[in-house]
């Protein structure tokens, strides 16, 4: 009874600060609204936080820019707690109570096919930063991570080349990895490995004993063969899985680990000396050189006023998602979802590697692949660079059932998932 | 042969883009330092080898500094230079010559990008070089280092200086490195021999070398002895393998234990159920980056420190919440449990507000770093077994300070029956506060150690709270012998699962482990006796 009462008085507050804010809003109109959705607090919140920090940023600079079709960006930030419900909900919050033009969000791969389908009931605008499994392409979602055969693909190229036979694809257990190590082992397999000469090895989040795991990849790297781990391990669960490898003697000369989900953010928690000469594959690296990546580094360290702050890859992809959003409202001339997602395709902006990437058809963009080698002072120094851009790939080369797929959203086609073997397209949106 | 063709075809296909600038007065080793500059890795390893075979007197020096990163260059000048502080300064030194260049910025010092490749190629070629070093040892590591990829070349370098060295065991391992080359020798009886002389070898490339013999020899015989001796070092490192497993075990389970113990207390002993156990094991964690921060660079010292500061803090917070919230919610378990769920957000939220959501760097001191050699296949890690001591260490503390002080027999008095124990005349209200800053500050303790295992950061407590129940509830509720018995036996039962379930799987198996085990015995594997029992 008293719970009653105190809901009720409860949902009366909340009205009452919706009100509130309406009338914030409706005093703002002459400003395009951009949603903020990362978590800034639970789990995710240290990766995330910096992604926000990102986005205020580059808003910032576009409004002392003069903003966009002459009226001023506005940043709304939500917090959906690391809690993949959450983030649907306020994703349809974003889109019915604030209206915003474009979402800039989400890190794991659970929180985005969360809030996916709000994004294609309402038909919103999300920019995704993060590299991911792939296996997707929804027509309201714009991929500016890496997919896997811009990351994990060209990684494993080069420690073939490096003259790697045997292979350890460790991972958290989760569908990222999952999907990753699927489409490596038979991207290995094609390449005539055998069956025993790769493990696998799945660890839950946040797993802190690695002893027996770092013991068996000792063991299956000293058969005479030179081994190496091909890391999908999340966020800091890498930080005792490192620390236990140094402790058993296992260097990165012996044994190296190249991690897709390892940047300059992760290893700046960390005394990295142990780790000299272990790999990152990414497409962007806070040490690549040029003038773009300068004045970014210059002007992020002093928005945040933090001389030490490093920049990451992911936020690189929401600098080019959101300069590529920017050029599509100016190009289309409005902010209207639909009139945006089609002027986007083609839209090519520069990166922060020295080049320009451009948006595909199947809503993934083109990027450089670098691999780095982790430095002593925290920073990674590039050993291998792909030629030119590779362009993400939405459905996978290496897998039964969806090697036949291609997406194209242009008319006439539009679809996200045609077959073309059997020329249908599934009708699903992803 | 080729190598020495390669390098003159390229010294003379090398632009002399850097070979002015460095001059030696030998015109190879100008070429050699040239390609070091370059940026290709293939031309780099090129120069490096023409350096190692070079007859120069700094070569070992030079090699190992481009290994460790420590060699520089100058962009101005493209010498390679030694970063020296002076001062306030840093100083240039001419790597070949020891000219002083005088102060540059940081920034002018150009490293010379390695990959794993050349580092391996350095190794090898400072292997060589290091087995004319006056140090024992050195030449140890360096007959070590050419064990993985022995040649015949190796083995009569080794024979050559086998009767001169004067070390017992350089000798010993040059003898077991010609062994081990003529696993490869083309006369049968050779093999043989050298079969019989590796058999007591627990070395990855003995047993590598025994395995290609057993599956490929053309010879019958020594197919069959090296598969007989592969045989026995396989039984024997089967054998150190389990000792190794007990380990892992062990250790899995001190951290348990260390995690619990002080929830044995407060939830143990005192019943309450609290929530919030986790993030005091955090703020003893963040206690000890705080003290790192303020000694720089005394890392084993701070460590030391951060054991009594980190059961300070976390006894003083845990004293706060037993009596700013938990003294006003006993006997109302539901009410206790979400209030310190709610606490428990609230610590997490502050340590993110306050010091940062991102996880904390807490760097580990020499004597925690590394492990203890046993022999090739068993080594112990040195953090894992200091741990494992602390954790018995604090255990017998605990116990000391419950059966043999005042306050101990206060606490068991009170938890056994409060009316009573008030009635003799103690101040249950004082004693409940101070069992509840025991047990919060023997979490912070425990944080102390975990700093040096895992991530120190808001979320460090969430992953230590089921873990935490799940050890006191199976080792019996009130009983600190049931905890630490549990706590081992559930680490070793999950580290004996984990090479055939998996780390995911072997974690659900225990936990479905510890349902049915409660089912059958409620109150765990040291129940209480007496009537205590039965309030």
């Amino acid at each position: 009874m008293r719970f009653a009462t105190n809901l009720r008085r409860l949902s009366l507050a909340v009205s009452a600060a919706a009100a509130l804010g309406m009338a914030g809003a409706a005093q703002a109109a002459d400003t395009i609204k951009v949603g903020v959705l990362h978590s800034l607090s639970g789990t995710m919140a240290i990766s995330e936080t910096t992604l926000k920090d990102t986005m205020l940023m580059l808003i910032d600079e576009q409004n002392k820019k003069g903003g966009l079709l002459g009226k001023k960006l506005e940043a709304v930030v939500v917090d959906p707690a690391s809690n993949w419900p959450l983030f649907a909900e306020k994703a349809r919050e974003l889109l019915e109570k604030d209206k915003v033009a474009a979402v800039f969000g989400c890190w794991t791969s659970v929180s985005r096919k969360s809030v996916l389908p709000v994004f294609e009931e309402l038909n919103g605008l999300l920019f995704y930063p993060v590299q991911y499994e792939g296996e997707e392409s929804s027509k309201n979602v714009f991929y500016t991570g890496a997919a896997p055969n811009q990351q994990a693909i060209p990684a494993v190229d080069y420690l073939m080349e490096q003259g790697v036979k045997r292979w350890v694809l460790a991972g958290t257990d989760y569908v990222y990895p999952r999907t990753t190590n699927k489409i490596l082992e038979a991207y290995l397999k094609a390449k005539g490995v055998a069956e025993g000469d790769i493990m696998i090895n799945y660890t839950p989040f946040g797993h802190s004993d690695w002893q027996s795991i770092v013991s068996d990849i000792k063991k299956f790297g000293s058969a005479g063969k030179k081994a190496a781990v091909v890391s999908t391990i999340n966020g800091d669960a890498n930080v005792p899985f490192y620390k236990e490898l140094g402790n058993q003697g296992v260097s990165a000369k012996d044994i190296p680990v190249v991690a897709f989900s390892v940047g300059e953010e992760e290893l700046s928690g960390i005394d990295t000396k142990p780790l000299v000469g272990h790999l990152a594959a990414w497409n962007y690296f806070m040490s690549v050189e040029g003038d773009t990546n300068d004045t970014f580094i210059e002007a992020w360290q002093k928005f945040i006023k933090d001389k030490k702050r490093v920049t990451n890859d992911p936020m690189e992809a929401h600098y080019i998602g959101f300069n590529m959003w920017v050029d599509a409202v100016k190009k289309a001339g409005t902010t209207d979802p639909s009139a945006v997602a089609d002027a986007i395709i083609g839209v090519a902006v520069p990166n922060l590697s020295g080049g320009y990437s451009a948006m595909m058809p199947n809503h993934h963009i083109t990027k450089p692949v670098l691999i780095g080698e982790i430095q002593g002072d925290g920073q990674f120094q590039i050993v291998s660079q792909t030629p030119g851009l590779v362009a993400g790939d939405a459905w996978s080369d290496y897998l039964e059932g969806s090697k036949d797929l291609i997406s194209d959203w242009r008319a006439p086609l539009s679809c996200g998932n045609y077959n073309v073997k059997t020329a249908k397209c599934s009708g699903q949106n992803y | 042969m080729l190598r020495i063709l390669v390098t003159t075809l390229l010294l003379c296909l090398m632009p002399p883009l850097f070979a002015a600038d460095i001059e030696t007065g030998d015109p190879a080793l100008d070429a050699a330092f040239a390609q070091i500059l370059d940026r290709d890795f293939d031309v780099k390893g090129q120069g490096i080898t023409a350096l190692a075979d070079s007859k120069h007197p700094k070569r070992g020096e030079l090699l190992r500094g481009i290994a460790d990163g420590e060699l520089r260059y100058l962009n101005e000048n493209n010498r390679l230079v030694w970063m020296r502080e002076q001062g306030d300064d840093t100083v240039a030194v001419d790597a070949l010559s020891g000219e002083d260049y005088g102060a540059f910025s940081t920034r002018k010092f150009k490293k010379l990008a390695l990959n794993n490749a050349m580092r391996n190629q350095i190794d090898a070629l400072l292997a060589k070089i290091n087995l004319s070093d006056p140090d024992p040892t050195v030449r140890l590591n360096a007959v070590n280092a050419m064990l993985d990829h022995i040649e015949p070349r190796h083995a009569e370098l080794f024979s050559g200086l086998v009767t001169n060295e004067p070390d017992a065991k350089v000798r010993e391992a040059m003898l077991a490195a010609i062994a081990l080359s003529s696993l490869s020798d083309p006369d049968a009886a050779q093999r043989r021999k050298a079969v019989a002389s590796v058999a007591g070898s627990l070395e990855p490339a003995v047993r590598n070398g025994l395995t290609r013999l057993a599956n490929n020899d053309p010879d019958e015989s020594v197919r069959r002895e090296a598969a007989a001796a592969l045989k026995k070092i396989q039984a024997r490192a089967e054998l150190f393998g389990y000792a190794e497993t007990l380990f892992f075990g062990l250790s899995l389970g001190s951290v348990l234990v260390l995690a619990a113990i002080g929830l044995a207390i407060t939830f143990g002993v005192m019943g309450v159920i609290n929530m919030a156990h986790g993030e005091l094991i955090m703020l003893g964690a963040y206690t000890t980056y705080l003290i790192q921060l303020a000694l720089p660079g005394m890392t084993g010292l701070s460590i030391l420190l951060a054991v009594p500061a980190a059961f300070l803090v976390s006894g003083a917070v845990g004293v706060a919440i037993e009596r700013g919230v938990i003294r006003f919610l006993y006997g109302r378990p539901l009410e206790t449990l979400l209030a310190t769920f709610g606490i428990s957000l609230i610590l997490q939220q502050l340590v993110r507000s306050v010091i940062s959501p991102q996880n904390v760097p807490v760097s580990n001191p020499d004597f925690l770093s590394g492990s203890l050699q046993i022999n090739s296949v068993l080594s112990l890690t040195y953090n894992r077994l200091y741990i494992f001591a602390f954790c018995l260490l604090v255990f017998a503390g605990l116990f000391f300070v419950l059966k043999r002080t005042r306050l101990g027999l206060q606490v068991r008095a009170v938890s056994q029956n409060r009316a009573m124990a008030r009635a003799m005349g103690v101040r249950s209200a004082r004693v409940d506060a101070l069992t509840f800053g025991l047990g919060s500050g023997i979490a912070g303790i425990a944080g102390v150690a975990l700093s040096q295992l895992t991530n120190v950061g808001p979320n460090l407590g969430q992953a230590y709270i089921v873990d935490s129940f799940m050890v006191v509830v199976f080792g019996g509720v009130g009983n600190l012998w049931g905890t630490l018995i549990g706590g081992l036996g559930l680490g070793i039962a999950n580290k004996l699962m984990e090479p055939w379930a998996g780390a995911v799987l072997a974690k659900i198996l225990v936990l479905v482990f510890i349902i049915l085990f409660i089912q059958k015995r409620p109150r765990g594997l040291f129940p209480q006796k007496g009537r205590a029992a039965e309030g």
